[in-house]
C-alpha cells in the first residue's frame, strides 16, 4: 500500500530524511517511531504531497505522489501533529468544510459528523467557535474530521498528543475498528511506546533521518534484547535529548500569539 | 463546484463574525473621507475643480476595496501560520479550486466592504451624478477586488510568514493606492508621475468608479475595464500557478 525506496530530503545543507526505505501492506498498522526532530513528520508530508522529496522513490497505492497529486490525495486521510481547524468557525462547521472538500455526500457528511461528534463527546459544543475550545477538545476535533470520510490510507501524526486517557483509548478503539472493519491501512507516529506496542503491527524506527530498526514489535525487543519497547527505543536512539530547532511556523505562532493578545 | 463554494462561505462567515474588525477597517476610510474631504475641499474648490468630497469618495471606496481584498488574500499567511492551510492542501480537491474559492471570497468581502464605504460616503454627503449607476460603479468595485485578491493570494503563497507584511504593506499596497489618483486628479502631472500613475491597476479601477459616479474621469471607461480585465487575469494565473507551488 506504501512503498518508500530510498528517500531523502534535505533543507539546505540540514539532511532531515536520510536514505529510508519500507514497506507497510495493505491492512497494516505501522507506527512510526523517533525522538523529536527525527524526520517523522518530514516523512509524512512528502508522502501527503505536501513537500516534494529530493531524491528516492514513493508510492501510495500504486501511485506515486508527485506525478498524481489529486488521484493520491483521494486515497489517504490524515490528522496532523500541529493544529489545522480553522478557529472562527464551529466545530460543525469545520466538519462541513472537511466533509465537502473530500466529496462525502450530504446524508452521509451529517451522519458520521453526528456519530464521530458524540463519539468524541463534542457534540454539545459543535455550535461554539473552535477557538473557545481547550486544547484537548481541539485535538478530539481533529480526530474526528480525520474519521469523516474512508480513506485507504490513514496518517496519524501524534493524534494522542494533549489527549487525556480516556480519549487516547477511544481513539485506538475507533483505529483499530476501522483498520479492521473497512481494511483502513494506518501509518501512524506517537511517542508513547506502550500504544506503538499495543495497536501496530509492525514498528519503524528512525532516527537523525536514518530509519534504524524495522520489524513487529517482537522482533524489535529481540533485536535489540530488551523486554518492553520503550527500552528497545532508547537502545536504538540513545538517551541524550533532541532539540527541535523552532520552525518558521513556530516563530510565527509566538508572533501571533503577541500581536493579537493570544486572541486565537 | 461545492469546494469554491464552501470556501467562498467560509470567507464570508469569518468576514461577519469578526464585527469589531469590520468597525476598525471603517476608521481609516473615514479619516481620509471626512478629514482629507472636507479638509481639502477649500483649495480644490479654489482651483476650479469643484467639491473635494464628490471627488475623493470614489478613491476612499476603491481604497477600501483594495486593502480588504489584498489583506484576505494575504489571510493565506494566517491559515498557513494556524495550519488550516494544510487541510485544505491535502485535501482531494485541484488547487485551483482553492485559490478561485478563497479568491471569490475575499473579493465579496471586499465589495461588502466597498458598499459599506459607499454609504458612509452618501451619509457625509457624497452625491453620485446618478444613483443609477450605482450598480455600474459596483461592477468596478468588484474588478478592483478580485484584481487585488489574486495578487494578495499570489503574495500570499510566495511568503513564509508575517515578517514579510509590513514590506508588502509599504512598499506595494500604499504605492498602489497613493499613486492611483484616489487622492487626486490624473491629468497635469508631471512626466514620472504620469507614467507611473498609468502603470497602476487601481488607477483603472477608481477612474472606472469616477466615470460612474462623478464626472472627474481621465480615461475612457472602455480602457478601465479593458485594463482591469487583463490584469485581473494575470494575476489570476499567477496566484493559481504560486498556489499550486506551494509547500509546507
Amino acid at each position: 500500500m506504501i512503498r518508500v525506496q530510498n528517500l531523502v530530503k534535505t533543507f539546505g545543507s540540514f539532511t532531515a530524511v536520510d536514505d529510508v526505505s519500507f514497506d507497510v501492506a495493505e491492512g497494516e498498522i505501522f507506527a512510526f517511531l523517533g525522538p523529536n526532530g527525527a524526520g517523522k513528520t518530514t516523512t509524512i508530508k512528502m508522502l501527503t504531497t505536501l513537500l516534494h522529496p529530493t531524491s528516492g522513490s514513493i508510492q501510495l497505492d500504486g501511485l506515486n505522489p508527485q506525478g498524481h497529486q489529486n488521484e493520491v490525495r483521494r486515497k489517504f486521510g490524515i490528522v496532523f501533529q500541529d493544529p489545522s481547524l480553522d478557529g472562527d468557525l464551529t466545530a460543525w462547521e469545520n466538519m462541513e468544510i472537511h466533509g465537502v472538500l473530500y466529496h462525502v455526500p450530504h446524508k452521509v457528511r451529517r451522519q458520521r459528523s453526528e456519530e464521530l461528534l458524540k463519539l468524541f463527546e463534542l457534540w454539545e459544543r459543535r455550535k461554539e467557535q473552535v477557538k473557545k475550545f481547550s486544547g484537548g477538545m481541539k485535538r478530539r476535533l481533529e480526530i474526528a474530521r480525520g474519521f469523516l470520510h474512508t480513506p485507504k490510507i490513514l496518517f496519524l501524526d501524534e493524534p494522542t498528543l494533549g489527549l487525556d486517557p480516556q480519549s487516547r483509548n477511544q481513539l485506538w478503539t475507533h483505529v483499530k475498528r476501522v483498520n479492521e472493519a473497512e481494511r483502513v491501512t494506518v501509518f501512524l507516529t506517537t511517542h508513547y511506546m506502550d500504544e506503538a506496542d499495543r495497536v501496530a503491527h509492525r514498528i519503524g524506527v528512525i532516527d537523525h533521518g536514518r530509519l534504524v530498526a524495522q520489524g513487529t514489535p517482537k522482533e524489535i525487543k529481540e533485536q535489540t534484547e530488551t523486554e518492553t519497547l520503550e527500552d528497545a527505543f532508547l537502545k536504538l536512539t540513545g538517551s541524550t535529548i533532541r532539540d527541535e530547532s523552532a520552525g518558521s511556523a513556530d516563530q510565527m505562532r509566538q508572533f501571533a500569539k503577541m500581536w493579537s493578545g493570544g486572541r486565537r | 463546484m461545492s469546494a469554491i463554494y464552501i470556501l467562498w462561505l467560509r470567507e464570508l462567515k469569518r468576514y461577519t463574525r469578526s464585527r469589531a474588525q469590520i468597525l476598525a477597517s471603517l476608521g481609516q476610510p473615514m479619516l481620509y473621507l471626512l478629514v482629507l474631504g472636507f479638509g481639502l475641499s477649500p483649495v480644490f474648490k479654489r482651483a476650479g475643480y469643484g467639491d473635494y468630497l464628490q471627488f475623493v469618495a470614489p478613491g476612499v471606496i476603491g481604497m477600501s476595496v483594495l486593502f480588504s481584498s489584498i489583506f484576505s488574500g494575504l489571510g493565506l499567511l494566517w491559515d498557513r501560520q494556524f495550519g488550516f492551510l494544510k487541510e485544505t492542501l491535502v485535501a482531494p480537491v485541484s488547487r485551483l479550486q482553492i485559490m478561485v474559492g478563497r479568491t471569490l471570497g475575499g473579493a465579496t468581502v471586499a465589495v461588502i466592504q466597498g458598499l459599506l464605504v459607499t454609504t458612509i460616503s452618501v451619509i457625509a454627503g457624497f452625491r453620485p451624478t446618478h444613483f443609477m449607476a450605482l450598480p455600474l460603479a459596483m461592477g468596478f468595485m468588484v474588478a478592483i477586488a478580485i484584481v487585488f485578491a489574486a495578487l494578495g493570494v499570489a503574495i500570499g503563497s510566495s511568503l513564509q510568514d508575517m515578517q514579510g507584511f509590513q514590506l508588502i504593506m509599504n512598499f506595494l499596497v500604499m504605492p498602489i493606492y497613493f499613486l492611483s489618483g484616489a487622492m487626486f486628479p490624473l491629468v497635469g502631472l508631471n512626466r514620472v508621475l504620469t507614467i507611473v500613475t498609468r502603470l497602476d491597476p487601481l488607477s483603472y479601477g477608481i477612474d472606472g468608479m469616477r466615470s460612474m459616479l462623478s464626472a472627474h474621469s481621465a480615461f475612457d471607461p472602455r480602457l478601465d475595464i479593458l485594463v482591469l480585465a487583463a490584469v485581473g487575469s494575470v494575476f489570476i494565473v499567477i496566484g493559481a500557478y504560486r498556489f499550486s507551488k506551494i509547500e509546507i
